[in-house]
């Protein structure tokens, strides 16, 4: 997996609340077997018409925010479906953070698998974020994950947390059923005692 | 020993490590997969020449993309797409050696429908699968949720997960509930209240004397939809209902072994002085049948009420409900039973079970779907399919007009070719009224079964209690 250290980049508004996966990543596009090439269909349903025209109103249609690396959202992105095709989609757009008031627990946990650093904060910053990020391309935004704060285009600073796990995780790209299978002695005994006490799982 | 919620019972019995922050290695006892959200992951294994390490506890079925129109054995009723999907986990079924329902096989369904109905969900089990209606499961006594397809993969490799532990809620449903008032509208009241993100970062443990009375059909529906109320995942303690659903199940254990897992499961309930980091409490006498109105399943309204405005909210809610009603096509203000319909779709891992199919044969008996109306019955499973016809259900389906098909998840999510067209209507029986979900620019009004059979026949959202 990708590193993620520092972010320097442009911050897109999706105030809305509610953002769920079937918007990130609608059904049509999950029949695929790769990770890989959903940028182009990220948001499909509210970035194209039915003939596959861009909507010029959708934020990440506009010139300034084409390249944005950064989202500031409403409440609870990224509900519903289980779907990792939406971090797949937003990672490969070039989105590397998303900054809400809460994100649904699915969508959170799929983001750290995908070098994406999802971030929780109170509505009073959100706000001062969602301002900040309403500046077109003046809205760089730099996500400094070591020191775990965000600076704004004014040069104010706004700290957050992230589990601890999960931040060195992603500061060094790693993958996490590595770390995992060096623990195969702890679930082998676990296995022997559990087929004693539960034999019928 | 400190009080114990169930959640915390099922945790410990499956804690293969902790660190001291609190990151834990959990240990899944059964791993449920299906064709769209696994191919990737088995790729994965491949890549780094890792093997399933329990192929045992994993069991694959497909169900997104299949079609539900007979002669459907035939891969060419599928698009390319989809049948490279499901031909993907044919092949990883065979070649990683885990159990397998294909599309042929008369067990085949919805994963959340088989995975109970086959006895492979017990009691006091860790379920994952990549579907966020993993849910489910939680009916039973089990700690169930979804996954997304890194840690399918992870859970492939290791068969485990790992996890840091959510904060425990209780959901308590008093008393008894009216005539005509269900299961569904119990979940979907209870959304109402908290919201869609009421449940984050919590596991939602359902009781109360109104959750006692439902049968497994009516727990598995409330379970299903903890995650449309932001929750990991739901659960209710088994008791004697739970016991004599299980007994005799293909792959619920047996003799001397199902005495032993008796004991145990006799002791998976919540201790009377458990702490709770959050309650709520409904009222069961007070839910009425319920329907949404919006675009995410948080808009819920009684029958009886009208079409909400945009300034009835607050906050971000305010902008969601504007874009919701001019998505939905709908004026504040309307009697919500006045809604017109052009489609009715029964069936999903919310509302594609046996009972849910009776209670639909009970309204529509000796009526006809209204003109103008298409309405798709898809059961839950093959087997679902097949007991349905037995108890004569399928006939009185047929005579009312209803199209009955085989098995899968269709139009909840409309990976297969049954969509809604753009600006359609349908009154659902599934779990999700997103922006799109049915069909490209379809619109959703979600409710129980019996609430759209009534729509069926009169064509328009109705209270099933006034249909004669």
């Amino acid at each position: 997996m990708e590193k993620f250290e520092k972010l320097t980049g442009i911050a897109a508004p999706m105030p809305l609340v509610n953002i769920d996966t079937d918007m990130i990543i609608p059904k049509q596009f999950l029949k695929t077997i790769k990770r890989s090439g959903l940028g182009v269909h990220a948001f499909a349903e509210m970035r194209y018409d039915q003939e596959g025209n861009e909507n010029p109103d959708f934020v990440l249609n506009k010139p300034a925010y084409r390249e944005s690396k950064i989202i500031v959202a409403g409440d609870n992105f990224g509900c519903g479906s289980s779907r990792e095709h939406a971090p797949w989609a937003l990672a490969d757009f070039g989105i590397k953070c998303v900054i809400s008031t809460s994100f649904a627990d699915i969508f959170f946990n799929n983001c750290f698998k995908n070098g994406i650093l999802p971030i929780v904060l109170p509505q009073e910053d959100i706000d001062k974020l969602m301002d900040d990020a309403e500046r077109g391309a003046n809205a760089v935004v730099t996500v400094d994950l070591e020191n775990q704060v965000i600076t704004g285009p004014d040069g104010g600073e706004v700290k957050f947390e992230v589990d601890a796990f999960k931040k060195h995780c992603l500061l060094n790209g790693l993958d996490d059923i590595g770390l995992t299978m060096e623990k195969a002695p702890a679930i082998e005994a676990f296995e022997a005692t559990a087929s004693q006490a539960r034999p019928w799982v | 020993m400190s009080p114990k919620t169930l959640y915390d019972k099922i945790w410990d019995a499956h804690l293969v490590d902790e660190q001291a922050d609190g990151t834990c290695l959990l240990y899944i006892d059964r791993h449920l997969v299906h064709e769209v959200t696994s191919p990737q992951a088995f790729e994965g294994l491949r890549l780094t020449h890792r093997k399933v390490h329990a192929p045992d506890k994993t069991i694959a079925v497909p169900d997104h993309n299949v079609p539900t129109t007979q002669g459907r054995e035939n891969p060419e009723q599928m698009t390319e797409d989809s049948r490279i999907q499901v031909q993907a986990l044919d092949t990883n079924a065979k070649e990683f050696g885990i159990h397998y329902y294909p599309v042929s096989d008369v067990r085949q369904g919805i994963v959340h429908i088989v995975g109970p109905e086959q006895g492979w969900t017990l009691p006091g089990m860790t379920v994952v699968c990549g579907d966020s209606h993993t849910a489910t499961h939680g009916a039973f006594g089990a700690l169930a949720h979804g996954i997304g397809t890194s840690e399918v993969e992870h859970v492939l490799a290791t068969q485990t997960l790992i996890q840091k532990k959510s904060k425990n809620m209780k959901v308590e449903i008093t008393g008894k509930l009216k005539p005509g008032v269900t299961a569904k509208d119990i979940t979907l009241a209870v959304i109402g209240k908290t919201g869609t993100a009421g449940g984050t970062g919590y596991v939602i443990e359902y009781c109360g004397e109104a959750i006692r009375d439902l049968s497994m059909e009516g727990r598995m529906t409330v379970c299903n939809m903890a995650i449309e109320g932001g929750a990991r995942a739901g659960l209710i303690a088994p008791d004697e209902t739970t016991f004599e659903y299980v007994k005799g199940r293909p792959h619920a254990p047996k003799g001397a072994q199902w005495e032993t897992a008796l004991e145990w499961w006799k002791t998976l309930y919540s201790d009377d002085d458990a702490q709770w980091d959050k309650v709520v409490t409904l009222k069961g006498e007070e839910i009425e049948p319920v329907v949404t109105w919006g675009t995410s399943p948080e808009d819920v309204l009684p029958i009886g009420a009208t079409v909400p405005a945009p300034e009835d909210f607050e906050g971000g809610k305010v902008e969601a409900a504007r874009r919701s009603l001019d998505y939905m096509g709908l004026k504040p203000g309307t009697p919500l039973s006045e809604i017109k319909i052009d489609a009715v779709f029964i069936g999903s891992c919310t509302n594609g079970r046996i009972e849910d199919l009776r209670e639909v044969a009970k309204v529509v008996k000796g009526k006809k779907v209204a003109e103008g109306v298409r309405a798709m019955i898809v059961p839950g499973s093959g087997l679902v399919r097949a007991q349905a016809e037995e108890e004569g259900l399928a006939d009185i389906f047929a005579e009312a007009g209803f199209e009955w098909r085989l098995a899968g998840c269709s139009m909840c999510l409309a990976m297969n070719p049954d969509q809604l067209a753009p600006g359609e209507r349908c009154a659902s029986t599934s779990n999700r009224n997103f922006e799109g979900r049915q069909g490209y620019k379809g619109r959703t009004h979600l409710m129980s079964p019996a609430m759209a059979a009534a729509a069926a026949v009169t064509g328009h959202l109705t209270d099933v209690r006034e249909l004669s």
